[in-house]
């Protein structure tokens, strides 16, 4: 499945945050999306999901208009994962990753022992099936974060948005947590998901899009994180070094300078 | 997170073993529980005509109701006949229905704003309803036309906090301007209310909307019950229907949408449905406060926030706990105590306790 932004303007009732944005994303593709704060990243995200009408040009999933679709026919194709939150109520992790089924199931209708299973799998692919029984508002915040993906799943989705996965997650956890959603996307899934680290884009990407002051740019993740790039998004020096993992194989990282 | 290759951490698997409830034994425990809650309504419904003036045995009611329903001669006095079924059914039913309503109101109210402490008055629906009726009472209508204003009105005051508020927000995520509507719109009507006080004769109309403020059953007779009963079951359907949705419009509007929720279509439906049954219930029984507030908080203790069992559970248990509250509130005291007295004083300090008992469940 291909999800395709083409020539679209995205903001809200009187201003228009960003301007003739096109891009697209393929199945197993991942697509990081780098900015400062405030130049319209969630913007961008509510925009595909639907939350926000697009003031120009149009969004297409294999080529069909997406403006026309029910709710339930985007969660469908279109899983999301936002920000890392609770609820106010005490849900147990079943339940939280069931809600992924609602989709799916008739407007009268709660969860069979089929949907269950589906829930059941998608904890299972993200090795979290020992947190099925346990309250959500009671496990850590990266333990949430593989929740609320696995609910994501459990949409059985072709395409993942991501909005800032790794926020408020410790090292060791955002590192782990980007590591899965890489699995899904080399599974067949396409990943959208936006990051504040250029190094997350480098370690997982198969492709960066760039948005800042000067407008949209797209490409792969060593044409778009240059030192130049860095220094006219954020408004910092950053140097970016190549080296060897435990394999042999080359990754790139960005430092951040001093002076 | 700890994935199972993870440096392993005892805490974890202690917590993993601690909370180790299958959903297959959760799933048989809340059904029991939802027995259990509707096995008590039934006893307590029993009870209720044993207790206060004109008691009725038990074993004589049973013959009353087994007589009644194969068309046998009356054993018993005209008197016993009148209590029975003018006074004594009607009042214990449209305890039942009263407190159902307000309950299931309150969960629903509760579950839309994501917030548990949120109840019934929270969209003006209390306060409207109570001038609708004030006004109605002030120009000395009939009870029907008492309920019909309450309930218009009650629908106005949510109107008017549901558009006002969409007018404000856009049609972008409103939940806090559609709370901070409603409390502008309850003082509003509130304001209203007090208007309505004060220009009424203190000799008879004063006593008598202060009274019907407080609360009470005691005036109930037989056509009460078709009057609370319509639009409770009216009310009430829609909600249970559409009760597994509701779960995800706890997660908030937008993410409710991307699980595929109508959110627009969901909220509409539940507003109304919510504002019926408190509209309703506040044209029969008066202002009674706290069952919107606690009782969701009690069904959700017994079987978990899943609405799937919560508002059955908070149905069941809303008739049970305001049965059980006016059969108090006839038997204590020669004089009837009014309801909104008795919900409070027992209430509040339940309240209390369950803010301690619960508070790692809402921070």
């Amino acid at each position: 499945m291909i999800l395709e932004i083409k020539d679209a303007s995205f903001g809200y009732s009187k201003r228009t945050v960003l301007r003739n944005i096109s891009f697209e994303v393929g199945t197993s593709e991942f697509l990081c999306l780098l900015g400062p704060n405030g130049v319209g990243k969630t913007t961008l995200f509510k925009s595909i999901l639907g939350f926000i009408a697009l003031k120009d040009g149009e969004i297409n999933l294999d080529g069909q208009n997406i403006k026309k679709w029910s709710r339930s026919c985007l969660a469908k194709v279109i899983g999301y994962v936002p920000q890392a939150h609770t609820t106010p109520f005490p849900y147990t992790v079943m339940d939280v990753v069931l809600m992924g089924r609602i989709a799916h199931l008739g407007s009268f209708s709660s969860p069979s022992r089929d949907d269950v299973k589906i829930a059941e799998e998608s904890l299972e692919r993200l090795g979290i099936s020992f947190l099925k029984y346990m309250t959500y508002t009671e496990i850590s915040g990266g333990e949430r974060q593989m929740v609320i993906i696995a609910r994501a799943l459990t949409q059985r989705p072709q395409i993942l948005i991501l909005d800032e996965p790794t926020s408020n997650l410790d090292y060791g956890n955002q590192v782990r947590v980007l590591l899965q959603i890489k699995k899904l996307s080399e599974e067949g899934i396409g990943v959208v998901m936006t990051s504040h680290f250029p190094n997350h884009a480098f370690l997982c990407s198969s492709k960066v899009a760039l948005l800042n002051k000067n407008g949209f740019e797209i490409g792969t993740a060593d044409d778009i994180i240059t030192e130049t790039n860095m220094r006219e998004t954020y408004g910092i020096n950053v140097r970016i070094t190549r080296l060897a993992d435990n394999h042999g194989v080359d990754i790139k990282s960005c430092v951040p300078l001093a002076n | 997170m700890r994935f199972p290759n993870a440096v392993n951490d005892e805490s974890v698997q202690n917590k993993a073993v601690a909370a180790n409830v299958p959903p297959k034994v959760k799933l048989i425990r809340s059904r029991l529980v939802l027995v259990i809650l509707f096995i008590i309504l039934v006893v307590i419904f029993f009870w209720s005509f044993t207790v206060g003036r004109y008691a009725i045995p038990l074993p004589e009611l049973l013959t009353v109701f087994f007589r009644k329903m194969f068309g046998l001669s009356a054993t018993w006095s005209a008197t016993m006949e009148t209590v029975l079924f003018n006074i004594r059914i009607p009042r214990i039913i449209v305890a039942l229905i009263i407190g159902a309503a307000l309950a299931a109101s309150g969960a629903a109210y509760q579950g839309l704003f994501r917030n548990p402490m949120v109840s019934p008055d929270i969209l003006g629906a209390s306060a409207g309803a109570g001038f609708g009726a004030a006004m109605a009472i002030l120009y000395s209508a009939d009870a029907l036309t008492i309920q019909l204003a309450a309930f218009v009105f009650g629908i106005i005051a949510v109107m008017l906090t549901y558009f006002i508020s969409r007018l404000i927000a856009k049609g972008n995520n409103s939940v806090l301007v559609l709370v901070l509507t409603g409390m502008v719109v309850t003082s509003l009507f509130a304001a209203f209310i007090s208007l309505a006080k004060y220009t009424a004769d203190p000799n008879n109309k004063l006593p008598e909307i202060s009274f019907w403020f407080m609360g009470g059953l005691a005036s109930i007779t037989a056509k009460n019950i078709s009057r609370s009963l319509i639009p409770f079951v009216i009310g009430i359907i829609p909600m249970l229907l559409f009760r597994y949705k509701l779960n995800a419009l706890s997660f908030g509007e937008e993410e409710a949408q991307s699980l595929g929720v109508d959110t627009k279509k969901i909220r509409f439906i539940f507003i109304i449905c919510a504002t019926l049954l408190t509209a309703s219930a506040v044209a029969t029984g008066g202002m009674i406060g706290w069952v919107g507030l606690i009782i969701p908080h009690l069904a959700r203790m017994l079987v978990g926030p899943n609405y799937k069992f919560m508002l059955p559970a908070s149905v069941l248990l809303g008739g049970a706990y305001l049965l059980l509250i006016d059969d108090l509130s006839r038997t204590i005291f020669a004089v009837e105590i009014p309801l909104s007295i008795l919900t409070a004083i027992i209430g509040a300090p339940f309240f209390i306790y369950l803010l301690f008992k619960g508070k790692d469940s809402w921070t």
